[in-house]
């Protein structure tokens, strides 16, 4: 098993590159090499990481993030899956919409930001306008790919048999172009929190992203640095939870 | 005599393509397929061979007559009469044999409780039990053809489709499915329309092959051959089998060199061409001087 040796070396590299990196924090706070005010020290950072978790600030800050993000996804994926099914299906709305959808993405939505916020307000509405538009455009563009670019034998195939339109999607269309879809909708979601943290961090009242902000301005780095460490746990929670769903769908079938 | 299973009345077809404007691919073909028989379709490529049999299931429609299947004209694909078997990896890679064969049976409108049992009917006729839980990706290019022509039998029509179905495996495999089909199809009594590029399974398999023209197809010549079926291995060595063969060539050959050009001829041409080309070419140099 050439592969399964493979796999363990590449995880023990992956796990001592994390090492490394936390011994360095370490050793650099503990030899004073540079500032607390830059990079506090570890021990510092890990008692407030236990102080935050205790608190109900960081809940708060917590639960409306996470509410943001869900609702994002929620109007993203609906709105993406919706749109990206009906124009893959005309192979002229993929012509026209395609390249269109695809332009706009690549704009940096960001600079966009003062308009959501005049639109919607400095709370929550704002956040969650904006992450759904980015997280929108990766399940509208993958939808689009995955459902055009389905095998047309596959369709004749079941128009032979008597699939009606319904069963043409249920059956062909949706099975054939999941393993596309579900990486749009891990893109969309990785994407809609980072946009979700940046809104927050840019012009936002509450969110871990406001929370960090506030915290760095009030130079008090230790309990910022605890909540970075939250996020990226959170961050990493999310890729597992996305790449496991990408798992279960993606990789059944296998190009003959 | 018993009417026409399927019956084509000076069927036309013919597509638009960007360089080469319209493009006539069958010129009024008539034909008739009696009940029980196996017809052959053969000709050059890209003669319309495999559009008329779409045309005949109701996949395309033609540009121009009519075709009858039953007694009644066909307009779009009739799933209760007419069944297919495709050339190859039009199995759903992402459902195993059985639940292929039973998502075209939900297709075809076969209450749910009758679907497992009738797949898996269709399932050991062509022998594949073992493998009925098994994903496409996970069967040889043999046994997928086997599935696809599994998925065709469970759909329990009179008429069956083939379109070049053994056209992707290699030659062993290909004569051996034939010769299981052989025996598979007598004792099935189905009306069979196969399209195939190759002589020898066009004469073991069928009771009457049928010999197109290079396009605009027409139908050239219609060649019986009388042997019972099944056929045993050994009517593949039988100097009627061979002089049955070499007949279908002799037809097929000026087609065939219709379609791809006759390479001597073309050759010259070229040669002539690009001596012309360069004739000119050294005159405007030489003028340059």
């Amino acid at each position: 098993m050439k592969t399964a040796k493979f796999d363990w070396q590449a995880r023990a590299i992956q796990a001592a590159f994390v090492i490394v990196v936390i011994g360095l924090w370490y050793y650099v706070g503990r030899k004073g090499l540079v500032s607390p005010i830059f990079l506090p020290k570890l021990p510092n950072v890990l008692d407030k990481f236990v102080g935050i978790v205790q608190s109900s600030t960081f809940y708060g800050n917590l639960g409306v993030t996470l509410f943001e993000f869900l609702v994002a996804v929620v109007i993203a994926s609906t709105c993406g899956l919706t749109i990206g099914y009906l124009v893959g299906r005309s192979r002229y709305a993929v012509v026209v919409f395609e390249p269109l959808l695809a332009s706009v993405f690549a704009v940096p939505l960001v600079v966009f930001l003062p308009l959501f916020i005049l639109f919607f307000g400095i709370g929550f509405e704002s956040k969650i306008a904006f992450g759904a538009a980015y997280a929108f455009f990766p399940i509208a563009l993958n939808t689009i790919g995955g459902i055009s670019q389905v095998d047309p034998r596959f369709v004749t195939v079941a128009r032979s048999m008597g699939a009606s339109e319904r069963q043409l999607f249920r059956r062909v269309l949706l099975p054939a172009a999941l393993p596309v879809i579900v990486t749009g909708l891990r893109i969309g979601c990785t994407i809609g929190f980072l946009a979700i943290l940046g809104s927050e961090m840019i012009a936002g009242l509450r969110g871990l992203g406001s929370r960090i902000v506030s915290l760095a301005e009030g130079m008090n780095t230790a309990e910022m640095f605890a909540y970075i460490v939250f996020v990226i746990i959170l961050a990493m929670i999310l890729n597992v939870t996305l790449s496991q769903m990408q798992r279960r769908f993606g990789e059944r079938r296998e190009v003959a | 005599m018993a009417p026409d299973a399927i019956a084509v009345a000076t069927v036309s077809h013919a597509y638009a393509q960007p360089d080469a404007g319209v493009v006539k691919t069958l010129n009024a073909v008539s034909l008739g397929v009696r009940k029980g028989e196996l017809l052959c379709l053969i000709g050059p490529s890209g003669c319309g061979k495999s559009t008329l049999l779409n045309i005949i299931g109701g996949l395309v429609p033609p540009a121009a007559g009519e075709v009858r299947v039953n007694g009644h004209p066909v307009h779009g694909p009739t799933p209760k009469e007419i069944a297919y078997v495709f050339q190859e990896n039009t199995l759903f890679p992402w459902n195993t044999i059985l639940d292929n064969i039973m998502v075209g049976l939900e297709f075809q409108g076969v209450p749910a409780a009758e679907r497992r049992e009738r797949a898996m009917d269709a399932i050991e006729a062509v022998g594949l039990t073992d493998f009925a839980n098994n994903y496409p990706h996970q069967l040889s290019g043999g046994m997928k053809q086997r599935a696809s022509l599994a998925r065709a039998l469970s759909l329990r029509t009179d008429i069956l489709l083939m379109d070049e179905p053994f056209a992707a495996l290699d030659e062993q495999t290909r004569t051996y499915l034939g010769e299981e089909l052989s025996v598979l199809l007598a004792t099935t009594n189905k009306t069979i329309v196969l399209v195939t590029h190759s002589l020898s399974e066009a004469v073991f398999l069928a009771d009457r092959v049928v010999v197109m023209t290079a396009r605009p197809a027409e139908i050239k010549a219609t060649i019986e051959v009388k042997a019972a079926h099944p056929r045993e291995p050994s009517f593949t060595t039988s100097s009627a089998f061979s002089d049955l063969r070499n007949e279908l060539y002799a037809l097929l050959r000026s087609e065939i060199e219709k379609t791809v050009g006759g390479f001597v001829g073309n050759a010259a041409a070229r040669d002539r061409e690009r001596r012309a080309v360069a004739g000119q070419r050294d005159s405007v140099i030489g003028r340059a001087r």
